[in-house]
């Protein structure tokens, strides 16, 4: 790769207490890029990606962002990094003390890029995009469905824009016609805003639809990366049975303790 | 003699933790005021935290301040009678509620109502990710949740004390009226006599105190929760039992630092 990667994680370690979590995670992005992270549950994805966000500190290896190091960085400048990412939260993650219209503008609310009188009208127009009535926005969180829920959250992950967004398991939970919904809104995304998405997700079809690359991680480590298409006849033994589900192959569920 | 060394290192570490806590603590705290000092501020947050502190607590801490002016006078009585002293039951209930129980027992009240929402609000807030959601929302959830929260509590404290104050001195004066043989001017201009300025901004200065307190403890408590919805509970209980127990003991402290001397 020629170019700087938009996202480049090298030696990723995190660990919770004595359970190593991340051990040592390489992983370069780049912009423009859809890329799947693909894993077992507990594998540490999620874990991943909020150390990229800021939210959790790793013990140990590097982030850059745009060539970057965002660890090094001060304060202010990793706070305007974040103004240009988006994140879906794998529970949502909605603000339960506002209506959906106001979760879905808080972005653009907090940055002061729209007034709370135009706010509505824009609530709609990104609602609509990911399949929601307009009403939808006078109602609270609570009063929605998890599937709703989690449009809701998809909403406000792309409502200000972001050059690079990231999706934990968007696809979770919805009935198979809204999952390919929402699918193709993730790649309209990528390819309207010209963002740089990464997606964690455990649904292989959604996995083909929008990856152009998939990672899979395993025991804390990216063991395999290619190209999202060859997802299921790989070559790499682990990813071809995480691909199938099969039962039979190299990885095999040991307790977790 | 290993049991001695037991003994002192659990009496040890349990001085370590606390200490560490405390720390922790002062940092928030410091953190949470730098915010409220710095823009962009929360208007609308903090006048929500206002009303739910101030509005929402005035029927318990009405109701508390009244009984106690009530129970303060007929205590008074049944024990100054017996040297003849029943004159001053009414200066003793202003100044026992001006100076202590209104503000401590007005603490005491929203500490139980406020410490455990707020705590249970954020620690909800934060085991789902609601927390994080706000870092990545471009805004500073010390900035959003806690300065304004911190800020509504100072303020509204020592205006629910002075409704307790009133109602107090009002409890008194209706039992030294309709029940110990007190004509109500004399009451009240007994009542006035002997209050000394000092006496009622000592109690407003102890309501800003606790308000601070109580407030900082639900937030610290429910930000720093962990584990779902056990978590959260004992986030809960973390915060009204220590703002309580802070309360009667930075009490003491003002108490002393006001009229020690
Ligand atoms: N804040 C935390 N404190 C302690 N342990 C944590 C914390 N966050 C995550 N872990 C642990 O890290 C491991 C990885 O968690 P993570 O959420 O990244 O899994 P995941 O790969 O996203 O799994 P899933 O597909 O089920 O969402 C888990 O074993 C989890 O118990
Ligand atoms: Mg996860």
């Amino acid at each position: 790769m020629s170019s700087t990667p938009k996202i480049r994680l090298r030696g990723l370690t995190k660990r919770f207490g004595a359970k190593t979590v991340l051990d040592g995670v390489d992983l370069d992005v780049a912009a423009g890029e859809g890329m799947v992270v693909l894993g077992g549950s507990g594998s540490g994805k999620s874990v991943t990606i909020k150390c990229i966000l800021g939210l959790i500190t790793p013990d140990a290896g590097s982030i850059e962002i745009d060539g970057r190091d965002v660890l090094a960085m001060p304060r202010r400048e990793r706070e305007a990094l974040n103004d240009r990412i988006g994140m879906l939260f794998q529970n949502g993650a909605l603000f339960d003390s506002l209506p959906v219209w106001e979760n879905v503008c808080f972005k653009l609310l907090a940055q002061k890029r729209i007034t709370r009188a135009k706010a509505r009208d824009k609530a709609a127009e990104v609602l609509a995009q990911v399949g929601l009535a307009a009403s939808v926005g006078d109602l609270s969180p609570s009063e929605l469905s998890g599937g709703m829920q989690k449009r809701v959250g998809l909403a406000r992950a792309i409502a200000a824009e972001p050059e690079i967004i990231f999706f934990d398991e968007p696809t979770t939970g919805l009935d198979p016609i809204m999952g390919a919904v929402i699918d193709g809104l993730i790649v309209d995304c990528v390819k309207r805003l010209g963002a740089t998405a990464v997606s964690i997700t455990h649904d292989m079809a959604s996995a083909r639809r929008i990856g152009d690359t998939a990672a899979m991680i395993h025991k804390g480590r990216i063991v395999w990366t290619g190209p999202a298409a060859t997802l299921g006849h790989s070559g790499n033994a682990m990813v071809d049975q995480f691909a199938n589900g099969s039962r039979e192959g190299p990885i095999t569920m040991e307790l977790r303790k | 003699m290993t049991l001695i060394l037991n003994v002192l290192a659990a009496i040890g570490r349990g001085v370590l933790g606390a200490c560490r806590v405390l720390g922790a603590v002062v940092l928030f705290a410091l953190e949470g005021v730098s915010h409220i000092l710095r823009p962009p501020f929360y208007p609308r947050l903090i006048g929500r935290a206002f009303v739910e502190i101030a509005y929402f607590s005035l029927p318990v801490v009405a109701l508390t301040a009244v009984f106690t002016g009530m129970v303060l006078a007929l205590q008074s009585y049944s024990g100054f009678s017996r040297f003849g002293a029943e004159s001053a039951i009414a200066n003793v209930v202003v100044l026992s509620i001006t100076r202590e129980l209104g503000p401590v027992l007005a603490g005491l009240m929203v500490a139980g109502r406020i410490g455990a929402a707020f705590a249970a609000e954020i620690g909800t807030m934060r085991v789902t990710d609601q927390i994080d959601a706000l870092t990545t929302l471009s805004t500073n959830p010390m900035k959003y949740l806690v300065a304004p929260r911190l800020l509504a509590g100072t303020i509204a404290m020592p205006l629910l004390v002075v409704i307790a104050d009133i109602l107090g001195v009002m409890g008194g004066w209706l039992i030294g009226t309709a029940q110990l043989g007190f004509t109500s001017a004399s009451y009240l201009t007994s009542t006035l006599n002997f209050l000394q300025p000092m006496d009622v901004i000592s109690g407003l200065v102890k309501a800003a105190v606790f308000g601070f307190v109580i407030t900082l403890m639900g937030c610290y408590s429910g930000y720093t929760s962990r584990g779902g919805a056990q978590g959260v509970g004992a986030a809960t209980t973390t915060a009204v039992v220590s703002s309580s127990i802070l309360i009667l003991a930075l009490d003491y402290v003002l108490t002393a630092a006001f009229f020690g001397s």
